[in-house]
């Protein structure tokens, strides 16, 4: 079993690792620093004490593997409705970098009927691939999880890619965990940051903690492999498209019948206008200070002519003005627009933690002290039933609508 | 229905914070609490009892405090709480915690039904419950928002599930695991003659001996990642007031995020 071992001799008491333990697992006895059993082994004491007191003793790892067989960085090719989601160029674009920097090639990994194979990986070699490997079937056409975590086990599998990396989207975050729990891999969720360790070749995968108040940066141990990730839409910058490049297309059939496929689709329901937040540019959201859920139209209104997504903070969800599918925050979604305008929302932490890395905040507030203009790129202090409208008004002038 | 909930503690994580000056940690006074999505996890599984019939089973990982959210959820109605505690359980990343809770889900034995939140509010992962469902060998069903029907007799749930541009109807055969987002219902609070129950009830610990877990699978030892380094986020500082009346402000901050080009 792991150990932490502080050295009592060489401890000054300095209580620094009591408040670098994000778990509370340390604290002062007889003024030397002791451990409880909350302790995780992450290390973070480890890297703090000043004089190197605190030493963490890991077992030796029971699985290995002859890991040099693994080679390429693969990225998932989601698709949907017949359309390749923006999420997988974004990572084609990171993909890339990451590749140049191992020294290998940047494949990506299709699943899908016969019939989309040629229009999809095309898109995909536009946007970098320089081999795309597919695994072909008619119970491809649409996502559901047994088909295609069956899919991408068997290309992993065989064709042993040294990193995976996936859309943070509901798709993605569906299967990929049941992929490496089949492949026993390392799996990091929700990453913001990618890149390569020049020393190890190793992929650094970094993702927000505790709610986005931390940052933390994740390896795998060298045994595992391949390493996988899946990455936050938006993150990464749009690749440029170039058309009539050529790259390898190897392909595959699933065996695997609709009888074997333990769920079914049943309908879909289309979710109203304005609440897809995950794709949006620009979100427009309201809080407590609407006041109403008739109030949502004035928001409403500003979204059309911004061809924006509604949002809103948990207040006004939790009040009934409007569903849960607009949520933004700790309990709803994660949100990382271009522009995200936030109108009478005070701030709370839960909510920020839900779209403080959207590239401009606009707050409008009728009290100056509200938390959100901490955080805003630009701030408007008063009544948003008097600024939505004349902003509303002043869009559609520039705009011509 | 023999149901299983599987639930976490995780500190009131919008109170944790970096310390910008020495780069440490501030959790000071932090609470502890039920992971909010599990809250609905747990109510789930009392309604789904209360039309079906059937027991509940909560399990939980952690260290022996986390105690105190078994006797919350026994508080509101569970039947059965066990604790599984172990030193080998530490330091388990995803991996390595399905792995632990499919084998305590297996000694409960012949379950038709898991219910996970969404995610737990510290790691954000949501990969627990796909990792439980594929070690199990049983079908998932994730982001639920909604259980439309069960049929125990007919080993049937139809649910749906919360994607990005709508939602999708979804029909599978049970035993499943489902992990739920918080639109699903309203957690109950716990009754005062079930929390008098709740505090004498008996809560068996598990150890990796006791649920037969292979101890080089579980914790640190068997988990591929680990945290090479924690950090603090940059931080965002405040920006513009745009101060003066609607007239003026208006066409300014219209003018400043027609420049970004975003805006088509």
């Amino acid at each position: 079993m792991a150990k932490l071992i502080i050295d009592a001799e060489t401890c000054t008491g300095c209580e620094a690792c009591v408040s670098s333990c994000p778990f509370g697992a340390l604290s002062m006895k007889d003024k030397v620093a002791v451990v409880d059993e909350k302790c995780t082994f992450c290390g973070a004491c480890v890297d703090v004490c000043p004089v190197s007191a605190i030493t963490l003793e890991k077992d030796e790892r029971a699985v290995t593997v002859d890991t040099s067989a693994y080679k390429n960085v693969w990225v998932y090719v989601e698709h949907e409705r017949g359309k390749v989601a923006n999420v997988s160029f974004e990572l084609l674009g990171q993909g890339r970098i990451l590749a140049d920097a191992v020294g290998c090639q940047l494949c990506g990994m299709l699943l899908c009927d016969s019939g989309d194979t040629d229009g999809f990986a095309k898109e995909a070699i536009a946007y970098g691939a320089e081999k795309v490997y597919v695994m072909e079937s008619p119970l491809l056409k649409q996502y559901r999880t047994d088909p295609f975590s069956g899919g991408a086990v068997a290309l992993i599998r065989k064709h042993q890619p040294e990193i995976v990396l996936f859309g943070a989207t509901t798709q993605g975050r569906d299967f990929a965990g049941c992929v490496a729990t089949t492949l026993g891999a390392g799996l990091t969720a929700d990453c913001t940051g990618l890149d390569i360790d020049p020393e190890s070749k190793l992929l650094r995968q970094t993702r927000p903690a505790f709610g986005g108040n931390i940052m933390a940066t994740i390896l795998d141990y060298p045994q595992y492999k391949p390493q996988m990730s899946t990455v936050r839409p938006k993150v990464f910058p749009m690749p440029a498209r170039s058309e009539g490049k050529k790259g390898e297309v190897i392909k595959e059939s699933l065996p695997m019948t609709e009888e074997q496929v333990r769920t079914k689709i049943v309908d879909f329901i289309k979710g109203a206008e304005g609440v897809n937040l995950i794709d949006a540019e620009v979100i427009v959201s309201g809080g407590r200070g609407l006041g109403s859920g008739d109030n949502f139209k004035v928001l409403r209104e500003l979204a059309n002519v911004l061809k924006a997504a509604l949002g809103a903070s948990r207040a006004a969800v939790d009040a009934g003005w409007i569903p849960y599918e607009h949520q933004v925050g700790q309990t709803g979604r994660t949100v990382r627009p271009k522009i995200y305008f936030a109108c009478g929302i005070s701030g709370s932490i839960q909510h920020m933690a839900g779209m403080k890395t959207s590239d401009i905040i606009v707050a409008i507030n009728k009290d100056p002290e509200a938390p959100i203009f901490k955080i805003a790129t630009y701030g408007i202090v008063g009544d948003l039933f008097a600024v939505v409208p004349a902003l509303i008004q002043e869009f559609k002038k520039r705009l011509g609508r | 229905m023999k149901i299983v909930v599987c639930i976490k503690q995780v500190p009131e994580t919008t109170e944790v914070k970096i310390n910008p000056q020495t780069n440490t940690l501030m959790r000071e006074g932090v609470a502890s609490i039920t992971n909010p999505f599990d809250e609905f996890a747990l109510e789930e599984s009392l309604l789904t009892k209360e039309k079906h019939g059937g027991e509940i089973h909560v399990i939980t990982m952690g260290p022996p405090q986390a105690i105190d959210i078994l006797k919350n959820a026994a508080a509101v109605g569970a039947d059965k709480v066990y604790l599984l505690s172990d030193r080998a359980f530490a330091g388990a990343d995803t991996l390595a915690t399905a792995y632990t809770l499919a084998k305590a889900i297996e000694k409960i034995g012949d379950v038709d039904l898991i219910i996970c939140g969404k995610q737990a509010i510290d790691g954000d992962t949501a990969q627990v419950g796909p990792g439980i469902a594929t070690r199990l060998g049983i079908p998932q069903l994730t982001y639920v928002a909604k259980v439309r029907e069960i049929d125990p007799a007919k080993k049937k749930i139809v649910v749906e599930r919360m994607l990005e541009n709508g939602r999708e109807v979804v029909e599978c055969s049970l035993p499943a695991v489902i992990t739920v987002v918080k639109d699903i219902n309203q957690p109950r609070l716990p009754s005062l003659l079930g929390i008098k129950r709740a505090a004498k009830a008996q809560i068996p610990t598990w150890t990796a001996k006791d649920v037969g877990v292979d101890e080089d699978r579980a914790g640190l030892k068997g988990s591929p990642t680990w945290v090479s380094k924690i950090f603090s986020p940059e931080t965002r500082g405040g920006g513009e007031i745009l101060k003066g009346e609607i007239t003026e402000v208006v066409p300014l901050l219209v003018d400043k995020l027609m420049d970004l080009k975003f805006i088509k």
